[in-house]
This record gives C-alpha cells, structure tokens and sequence, in this order.
C-alpha cells in the first residue's frame, strides 16, 4: 500500500511539475500531491480561486484513499452549492463517498467529461479531473480553507494517526 | 457537528436492530435516513427480505445487469440503492447486516473504502473463526473461492455504512435474471453465478450466525437492542431517502437499448 502511495505520488508529482504553471507549483513529493496556490478542506477537497469563478475538485490524497473511481454523480450548474455540505459523490470500490463544497455559491459549469471518464478524478486531480466551477457568494470563505503547507501537514498528520 | 466534550469511559454504544422479513427498500431507506440524520451508530440485522428483489448500486444501469425481458414478465422489482458496488438478488434467504459508525467511533479506521473493508473483514473473521474458510477477497466475502457475502459502502463527512448481504440460501433460478457483470473480480475467472457464490447454510444456522456476528460487534462496542419501530422515520421527517424501485418505463427503455 505504501508503496503503491509512492509510485503513485511520484507519477503524480512527475507529471505536474512537468506542466508550465508557475503560480500552481508541487510543493510536496512524498506522499500525495498538494499544490502551491490553491486552498483545501479538511474534507479534502481543493479550490482554485480565478476572478470571478472557483473551480472545485478532490485532492490528489482523496483519490489515492479512495481507489479507482467508476462514477461520479454531479449536480446541474445553475444549483447552488453551501460550504462545508455535499453537492455529489464519486464511487470507488463499492462506496459512494460524499463530495463537500468548501464555499458557497452558483453552481456555473460541470465537468460534463466526468460521466464518461470519471478516472480523470483518479489521473488528473487538480486539471482535468475538476469537478464545479462556481460564483463564490461570499468569498471570504476561502480565508478560513488550509493553505498547501497547512494541508499537507493536515493530510500527513491524519495518515499517521491510522 | 458539535465535537464530543466528555470523555468516554468505555467503548462506543452500539445499537442493535433485529429485523425479519422487512422489504429491502423499507430497510435501505432506514439505513440512509439514520446514516444522514443520526449521530448513533448502529447495526441493523434483518433476517431475510419478504420476496425477492434485485438490487443494484448506485451507479447501476439494468440493461448491463439484469436480463430485462424476464425482469418485466414476471415482476421482479429492480431497486437502486444508495450504496456502491454491484447487482444482487435478494429474497427470504437473504441475511443483511448493516455497520452504521461514526468515524470518530472506529478511529483507528480511515473513513475511506478499503479501511472500512478490512475492518469488517476483521469483526467477521471472529464470527466464522472454527467454522469456515472464512476470507475477505477483493471486496467479497468469500468461503475459499466461492462468495456468499456481497458488500457496499456510503461514507459521508463524519459516517459511513458498511452494509453486507449474506447469502445464507438462494433459489438457483432466480440467478437467471442477473447477467454477468462486465466488472468482475478477478477471482471470479467468468464462473457464471452458480459456479461462483455458495450457501452459509451449509456452515451454520441463521440464529448462530446473528448471534455471532452480535457477540463479534460486542467486541467492539458496548451493545443496545432497539426495536425497529423506534427507528423508522416520522412521516413528518424532512428526508428524501435515494433508494428507489425503477418503474416499468424506465426497464422497458434499458431492454431496448440492450437490443
């Protein structure tokens, strides 16, 4: 399992420093990946504030415990979503697991590419594996997510304690 | 949810719910009610279902799995669930046990699938020790190489389920309306179902194994038997429960499109 976690990590980490995106960088090569530049919650889902819109997804942690991922069930944008609730699930070996908003807002576009291939989740976490993009109703939410050091110390600390 | 300020003095209260021959879309519409809206944990047994169903996970498509034709000729309510994992067909034979846990209950299980998995492959392992070949194999509770127990999860923030159908007998002929499913575990080796489940009955009784799987659940929470009317949502609950029968339509439009 450990090594698994590592191999997976390192492909992860490989493939994203590999990609000209200066202000998302990998700041962590061991275990998961967490970028530099986005915010986290402690449900372990991520956000990528941009202007007006916020895009959402699972972390690259979330999608390593969870396993291969073989459906996703999103809303319909022009919902909306209220941070810290649920707005969809994913299902990975047997389970439906939960998927939380870390802010509220307008639901303005869904990952349409997830119903056919929902493993971008799994090989593309933090690109082509977004889940929402939303209007953020209050973006002082985003004050209270982790920063990327925080997170991983967050993630690192959570899979020592099991 | 308000983090717990008293320190427990001993294990984790565990409530028991025994059931008999309760309608498996009664029982799942109790589970993801009491999942979502309780702060217990608890564990539901029902000892059979009262007449046979097929039920699949939440991301099922019944012209893939179920042979509709036969399905609509003789009336066999099609069910999806809440949970993940696979298609089933469930009757009187059929023993479902329901684990419904706080994660900070079971902390030293990860709330994520392959955790929550081997943790109750764990807790059954102490229900079948002397008694069976008893195994967890890639998410199947197997005797040897042959399942009799199907599982499937639904975790949320701070719960998850971890429910089980047992096959402790099943009618041959029902098995016909399940096609083979195009994800299959590996140990299956394309053995039709006939070839890949087996009967508990043929290790021990119903009652021995409820009782067991009890004593098994007393090892790791301090257990309470409740009744299962006090656990049935009020008509006046705000809770839309997920699980639903699939009406004729919507198989007919599969049989179509399975042509």
């Amino acid at each position: 399992m450990a090594l698994r976690i590592w191999a997976s990590s390192t492909a992860n980490a490989l493939r994203l420093s590999s990609a000209t995106r200066p202000h998302f960088s990998p700041l962590s090569r061991c275990f998961s990946s967490v970028l530099d530049g986005l915010k986290y919650a402690n449900s372990h889902e991520w956000v990528k504030h941009e202007g007006p819109v916020a895009t959402i997804g699972i972390t690259d942690h979330a999608q390593d415990h969870l396993g291969e991922v073989v459906f996703v069930e999103l809303p319909e944008a022009g919902g909306t979503v209220t941070k810290a609730t649920g707005f969809g699930a994913v299902e990975s070996v047997k389970a439906t697991s939960d998927v939380n908003s870390p802010i509220s807002g307008e639901i303005v576009e869904v990952n349409s590419k997830l119903s056919q291939t929902p493993g971008l989740i799994n090989s593309s976490p933090y690109e082509d594996g977004w889940m929402i993009k939303v209007k953020p109703s209050n973006p002082s939410e985003l004050e209270s997510l982790m920063g990327a050091t925080q997170y991983t110390k967050f993630c690192e600390e959570e899979d020592a304690a099991h | 949810m308000a983090t717990r300020q008293v320190a427990r003095a001993g294990p984790p209260l565990m409530n028991i719910v025994k059931m008999k021959g309760v309608p498996i879309l009664q029982q799942l519409e109790v589970e993801e009610c009491l999942l979502r809206t309780s702060s217990e944990n608890w564990c539901i047994i029902n000892d059979g279902t009262d007449k046979p169903n097929i039920v699949m996970g939440i991301s099922g498509k019944p012209a893939e799995l179920v042979e509709i034709r036969p399905v609509l000729e003789d009336k066999i309510p099609v069910i999806r669930r809440f949970t993940g994992g696979g298609t089933v067909i469930v009757d009187h034979g059929t023993i479902f046990v329901s684990f419904i846990c706080n994660k900070d209950d079971v902390a030293d299980v990860q709330p994520y699938p392959r955790p929550i998995m081997s943790w109750s492959s764990l807790l059954y392992s102490q229900v079948f020790q002397g008694i069976a070949d008893f195994r967890l194999r890639e998410n199947d509770y197997v005797f040897g190489h042959r399942k009799f127990g199907g599982n499937a999860q639904s975790i949320t923030k701070n719960r998850w389920i971890h429910h089980t159908s047992f096959l402790w007998d099943y009618e041959a002929r029902n098995m016909s309306y399940l096609k083979l499913p195009k994800r299959a575990p590996e140990y299956r080796l394309a053995r039709d179902h006939l070839d890949f489940i087996c009967p508990m009955k043929d290790y021990l009784s119903r009652s021995d194994f409820i009782t067991r799987t009890i004593d098994a659940a007393e090892s790791h929470f301090s257990v309470e038997s409740t009744e299962f009317e006090a656990v049935k949502p009020p008509s006046n609950m705000k809770f839309t429960p997920t699980s639903r029968l699939l009406t004729n339509q919507e198989l007919e439009a599969a049989g179509n499109t399975s042509i």
